[in-house]
């Protein structure tokens, strides 16, 4: 099959989307406005899973990623006035910009190595390992209707459903204990205790978390 | 019921499409691309964008309408036939005022936020079944909703994207952008504790709604619109039946939130922050906005009434009506339905706190949303056919529904405990570190 002129330009312009974004979150100085960048990139992606058959996958990205994600992101920046009261001079963490050098080497390098290795093996179409083409369901003789077992038109969402809870069901289970503990962990360390019952002297932060909000918001 | 499905030759090394990847949503792409199918699916584009903007114009008169008579007054009545063309004036008026830009706003994104609130609004139309066959035939087997125009058959409805109803959960979630970013580019205090409250409130409700609308795929098996309306043939098989009536009202209250309509509708709360998140706004942008909040009413409506009232299904045939329009007017009966429900609704409830809407999302809706989810599992998966085997599935479930319940309760009694104790306590106290806190 020769890749049509539309696919083409539906590939490109995604492409384009998501390097766009991506330089975006790094250069943008307002913190919104990098933010806003992570958005386009993630809906580059996601148009890039729909050209590649992967509907689910797009809608996904689109719903956790930008509907959930990136606006939790956000409502932190808006929430703690981060957007004009931070200095992006200033290093919390010494090692982070030597760190990311590292890192980012390794991860080019990782992909390179992917593309170059997934250049010698046969040649991938869309939708291929994805069962796209099924029988949606059928009518019986008096008209209930009759489901064609891991076929349909979603079956795309079917074989994820199978590998996520059917073969790969503990490291899923696994991943979510991971979260839970995270979240609990949080709730935990960022949680004001009452004087008597903290191990160390709280400083000035108890109780003024509305006043300090709106403060920081009203700053610049 | 031919579908565009791809065909893979397997053992090849290329695949046969039948169309372009991407536009294989909609049967009358399938084949070459020519000129009639070309046409009717940019008729389609048009009449849901003339159907987007009128049908919003005709809910704002009704709104005013309705809203006035249950106040016992008279309501728009000056242009137009009873007041009709109100809302056109309204609209012209928006377009020639003056459009303000904040000295403090962020000039790109303030400019920006209108069209994410707006674009979504319309896009849902897209994937929402308007009309179709959908009648019984004489063998007892249902039409599948296909339509034939000029000789194509096709779909009342612009695309049937596998993944449909999550398209829909998709767009709601930027329109979330829409209002985000209008409050925080303003540049101003009222608008950015507007949005701050709105993207809070939509985040939170968006997980009832997507418990509720679990409990539908469940019963419907597919995410297809097309394929949720197809599998309601019968009032029994209509999903607000086969979920159990709950999963509905979720799905109803969660939606209410999602649109920030009253009793929700902190997020504009007049009394307390001015206009809310679109304070600073003017002209067309406001216009932009105040479109979007009322086709988000009906594009929700219009969701509601496929997920669980069968969309274009029908209770009976309507004599003398071709079963090509019976589709269409039973979906705008439904539709009418829910949205004289949402004025309703603003004419009658006041509005909730903010504590206790929180309280209402979290405590109430998601656990119970989520426990009604597993029930329909277990009763899908255990007991399918089976009476005495569903009885004993209920009983299980009410045992441990009972126990979590308990827990539940016991932890929020723990935390509410612990909150009144980290209250009450500092303040006894004498304050020691008011020479840090001047800063």
């Amino acid at each position: 099959m020769t890749t049509t002129f539309l696919e083409y330009l539906v590939f490109f312009a995604a492409a384009a989307m998501v390097l766009g974004g991506a330089i975006g979150v790094i250069t943008m100085r307002n913190p919104v406005h990098a933010a806003l960048g992570l958005v386009m990139t993630l809906f580059g992606v996601a148009v890039q899973f729909v050209a590649q058959e992967a509907h689910f996958l797009a809608a996904v990205q689109v719903i956790v990623y930008a509907g959930a994600i990136v606006v939790l992101f956000l409502f932190v920046i808006m929430l703690l006035g981060v957007d004009n009261a931070m200095d992006l001079s200033i290093e919390p963490i010494r090692v982070q910009r030597p760190l990311a050098g590292v890192m980012s080497v390794g991860l080019v390098a990782l992909v390179t190595a992917a593309i170059v290795k997934a250049d010698d093996s046969a040649v991938l179409q869309p939708g291929a390992g994805l069962d796209v083409a099924g029988a949606p369901p059928t009518q019986g003789a008096s008209g209930e209707l009759n489901f064609v077992a891991g076929g349909g038109h979603d079956s795309n969402i079917r074989q994820l459903a199978t590998n996520l809870y059917g073969d790969h069901v503990f490291a899923f289970e696994l991943t979510s204990v991971l979260l839970v503990v995270a979240v609990a962990g949080t709730v935990v360390l960022t949680r004001k205790w009452p004087r008597h019952l903290a191990e160390r002297p709280i400083g000035d932060d108890a109780g003024d978390v509305v006043d300090g909000a709106t403060d920081n918001g009203g700053a610049g | 019921m031919s579908r565009s499905v791809p065909e893979i030759v397997s053992g090849e090394m290329f695949t046969v499409f039948d169309a372009p990847a991407v536009l294989a949503i909609d049967p009358i792409l399938e084949g070459d691309l020519l000129w009639t199918p070309l046409i009717i699916v940019l008729v389609k584009v048009l009449v849901i964008f003339v159907l987007g903007l009128v049908g919003t114009m005709l809910m704002v008169w009704f709104e005013r309408k309705v809203v006035s008579g249950m106040q016992n007054r008279v309501g728009p009545n000056k242009a137009g036939p009873f007041g009709l063309l109100q809302t056109l004036a309204d609209g012209i008026k928006l377009f020639f005022k003056e459009d303000l830009l904040p000295n403090r706003a962020d000039r790109v994104v303030f400019r920006l936020a209108p069209f994410l609130a707006f674009v979504p609004a319309f896009l849902v139309w897209s994937v929402i079944p308007l009309g179709g066959d959908f009648s019984q035939n004489a063998d007892g087997t249902f039409n599948d909703g296909t339509v034939t125009i000029f000789g194509e058959v096709t779909r009342l409805q612009l695309a049937d994207p596998p993944v449909g109803i999550l398209l829909v959960l998709a767009l709601s979630s930027i329109a979330v952008y829409g209002i985000m970013l209008a409050g925080w580019a303003s540049g101003s205090k009222y608008p950015l504790l507007g949005s701050v409250r709105a993207t809070a409130q939509m985040i939170s409700y968006e997980a009832a709604l997507g418990l509720s609308l679990a409990a539908v795929l469940l019963s419907s098996r597919t995410l297809s619109t097309s394929g949720i309306v197809f599998t309601q043939q019968r009032f029994v098989d209509w999903n607000l039946v086969t979920t159990g009536l709950l999963p509905f009202f979720v799905f109803v209250i969660a939606t209410t939130a999602e649109l920030n309509r009253p009793p929700f509708d902190l997020v504009e709360a007049e009394q307390e922050l001015v206009g809310g998140f679109n304070t600073e706004y003017s002209s067309i942008r406001f216009a932009l906005f105040f479109l979007a909040e009322f086709m988000n009413v009906i594009t929700m409506s219009g969701v509601m009434v496929t997920l669980f009232l069968g969309g274009p299904q029908g209770l009976f045939d309507i004599p003398l009506i071709p079963g090509w329009l019976e589709g269409t007017l039973w979906f705008l009966v439904k539709l009418l339905a829910f949205l004289y429900m949402y004025v309703w609704f603003r004419a009658t409830l006041p509005r909730l706190r903010y504590d206790q809407l929180m309280d209402f999302g979290w405590k109430v809706l998601i656990p119970v949303s989520l426990g009604w989810f597993l029930l329909l599992a277990a009763l899908r998966e255990f007991a399918a056919d089976d009476q005495v085997a569903s009885f004993r599935v209920i009983g299980i479930s009410l045992i441990i529904g009972g126990i979590s319940l308990a827990l539940f309760v016991a932890a929020l009694n723990v935390s509410r405990k612990n909150r009144e104790r980290s209250v009450v306590l500092p303040s006894a106290e004498p304050p020691v570190t008011t020479s840090k806190g001047a800063n």
